[in-house]
């Protein structure tokens, strides 16, 4: 048969297929309409800004900006010896126009990031410049004080010439290029974002062990019991899980004080002295028990909706064919139960690893994590572009769980409730 | 959970050991939320029980600190009441209607590159609050609207949308598609269709999405301490700045009306739970 006995026409003579094609491309356009909306919104207002982050963090354009002349003229500088007369004439030019324009103040901080020492040089050129006469400049900046005839300065000048930095990224893992351009760590003494990030993923971890050893025995008792009964006892679990985050934090902050409801109890039983109440707050132990419990029903949810599904007569089977109840439990239930283990777990970690408020509340210095650090760079130091890039390490910790969380359970197969 | 005559005796133990755990994880669960009661009707200004509550003195107990949170002129806890509410309302409503339409799209059989797209439309569900607090802020900075309503009702859209996708494509799985052919094949137009026939079937989950919604909204804190200004207080901001500077227990009696009405959405929210469940036929 050839192929044009073999097409089928619609009514219209046009070939099937091609109708066919046509209704389907239609419909794709009908299904991505009612989507756009919501895309565009949220990429106008969440993605590119996220986006933007990324862009902050590693825009280094201010001082390219301020000292236009020197960069060009410090191309054919090797950086080997000191810079010739050009270099410093230009940067003589650069620097009388942004003292006009009273910009030399940024200019002295964003150098002294580079390295100290630049503040002070820079207000004693500002002063002794203006008696500066025209031509060898080298000779005059050079005498204005000796640190100018030193040419590690002149390199570190060099080294912010790129409109763009990693210099934020790595000094949120407390490194940074050093006068060779090498990478290295700071004194160890120093290391503070180090500190913070293994805080963060301990906490998150053992945050998540906990939640999985307390949910786990409820979770099965909640999916065993009659209904009747278990209804009510997923209250237990669902009314903290509606209720207000600071609302929790705040009853944590009640009963963990020293005046509170769990260091009076230890008392009355004696195991503790009256004047000798542990501090329960405002450390480590805060949080982890705080953010046990408000975590724990993102816990209990994926758990409870698996297990759910488990049919009791598979325990049985294993027990009628000899198992003992633990040996039934651990090769017949268990593995059953390790989607919404995984499900519970990953949610668990991504939303430890975010935690910000209380942390911030009940955390004190010693129990705060890697968002409060953004969120004092955003509110305090307003170094924002260090903010992003703590923002987008963490962020790129947390899609990567998200990726093997889709992977493992996929994302449409969240539970919620 | 009687166990049978025969159990061996370790077994018993086991079975005891393992209600006695259960019983423990609950307490945890339940208790904290339970201390603040009777705390707010503390005559004196402490945050632990005085004497007289412990022995259940009437005169240990007061309703001062309800009464300081509604005239109370240091603790604008009326502004952020207001505020709450209108931020929350408003975010509901938009999240709801693009949520929703958008579930529709993405339940089509005929939709290009579901899976990215999905994963676009959650992201701001996964992203911890703190990085979207910061790229919010970065772009309602840009746009004029720091410390305005709009920028923060917009901000909990964004933050809101994700629940009502995820609650209102998992009950269009369910969903019988012959109902709206049928429907068209009767000659209704399709917005006719959604109002009268899909829209009162998908009922249950739009609103368990915008019960989500509007608690996101209701109680977020992170993102409007990036945006908002001393005009657009809100209810979870007045108890952040409460609980970080002066610990009163005005607190307590907002957290107290804070509990009764989550336990009003948690309420509602079973009710539907079950309601969209009898509707999809599964037996509960």
């Amino acid at each position: 048969m050839s192929s044009e006995t073999r097409q089928i026409l619609t009514t219209d003579g046009i070939p099937l297929e091609v109708s066919l094609k046509k209704a389907e491309r239609k419909n794709k356009i009908k299904a991505f309409l009612l989507v756009a909306p919501l895309l565009l919104f949220l990429l106008i207002t969440y993605i590119f800004p996220i986006g933007d982050m990324l862009l902050r963090s590693v825009d280094d354009k201010m001082v390219t900006e301020m000292l236009p002349k020197t960069f060009k003229s410090m191309e054919d500088w090797d950086g080997n010896e000191m810079p010739p007369e050009e270099v410093f004439e230009a940067f003589y030019l650069d620097f009388q126009k942004l003292v006009e324009e009273k910009r030399d103040g940024k200019l002295s901080t964003q150098l002294n990031y580079t390295k100290n020492g630049f503040k002070s040089i820079l207000k004693k050129l500002r002063r002794k410049a203006k008696n500066f006469e025209e031509g060898n400049y080298k000779e005059q900046i050079m005498a204005v004080h000796k640190r100018w005839a030193d040419v590690e300065y002149w390199r570190a000048i060099k080294r912010r010439a790129p409109a763009f930095t990693s210099s934020k990224y790595l000094k949120g893992m407390d490194m940074y290029k050093n006068e060779e351009g090498k990478i290295v760590s700071v004194e160890e003494d120093r290391r503070i974002h180090r500190v913070l990030w293994l805080r963060t993923l301990e906490i998150a971890f053992f945050v998540t062990l906990l939640c999985f050893l307390m949910a786990y025995p409820i979770a099965h008792l909640l999916a065993t019991l009659p209904m009747k009964y278990s209804n009510l006892l997923m209250i237990c679990v669902l009314l903290p899980f509606w209720t207000s985050l600071l609302v929790r934090t705040a009853s944590w902050m009640i009963l963990l004080q020293q005046q509170g409801v769990v260091n009076d109890f230890f008392v009355m039983i004696g195991l503790v002295a009256d004047d000798n109440r542990p501090e329960m707050m405002y450390n480590k132990t805060g949080t982890y028990v705080a953010m046990t419990q408000i975590l724990l029903p993102f816990m209990v949810l994926p758990l409870y909706s698996v297990m759910k599904t488990i049919s009791p007569s598979l325990m049985r089977a294993g027990k009628s064919l000899g198992g003992t109840p633990f040996v039934t439990f651990w090769k017949v239930y268990f593995p059953l139960t390790i989607p919404g283990i995984g499900a519970g777990c990953l949610l668990v970690f991504i939303l430890a690893i975010g935690y910000y408020i209380t942390p911030a509340l009940v955390g004190g210095a010693s129990g705060t994590l890697i968002s409060n650090q953004i969120a004092f760079h955003m509110k305090s130091t307003l170094d924002w572009s260090f903010a992003s890039a703590m923002g987008l390490m963490l962020l790129a910790g947390v899609l990567a769980i998200y990726w093997i969380y889709n992977k493992l359970v996929g994302i449409d197969n969240i539970k919620l409730g | 959970m009687a166990l049978p005559k025969y159990t061996e005796p370790h077994y018993r133990i086991w079975h005891y050991m393992y209600i006695f755990i259960c019983t423990c994880v609950f307490f945890f669960l339940i208790a904290p939320l339970f201390v603040i009661f009777p705390l707010s009707f503390n005559a004196e200004e402490f945050l632990s029980f005085s004497e007289g509550m412990k022995n259940l003195d009437p005169d240990a107990f007061s309703l001062r600190w309800y009464k300081d949170m509604i005239y109370g002129t240091k603790n604008p806890w009326g502004l952020a009441a207001k505020n709450s509410f209108i931020i929350a309302i408003f975010a509901t409503l938009g999240s709801v209607i693009l949520g929703t339409v958008a579930a529709l799209g993405l339940s089509s059989r005929h939709m290009p590159y579901k899976g990215l797209i999905m994963a676009t439309l959650i992201s701001p569900m996964i992203v911890p609050l703190i990085i979207s607090g910061v790229a919010i802020f970065f772009f309602m900075a840009k746009a004029g609207l720091a410390a305005t309503h709009t920028g923060i009702i917009l901000a909990h859209i964004i933050l809101g949308t994700p629940f009502v996708v995820i609650t209102v494509t998992a009950t269009l799985s369910g969903f019988d598609h012959s109902v709206t052919r049928a429907a068209s094949s009767l000659g209704s137009d399709p917005v006719n269709t959604f109002m009268k026939i899909t829209l009162p079937l998908i009922l249950p989950g739009v609103i368990s999405g915008g019960l989500f919604a509007f608690v996101t909204s209701f109680d977020e804190v992170v993102v409007v301490l990036f945006l908002a200004g001393l005009e657009n207080t809100t209810i979870p901001i007045q108890m952040w700045t409460g609980l970080r500077e002066q610990l009163s227990p005005t607190i307590l009696a907002v957290a107290t009306c804070l509990i009764i009405l989550s336990t009003l959405i948690l309420v509602t929210a079973e009710l539907l739970r079950r309601r969209s469940e009898r509707l999809r036929g599964i037996n509960i």
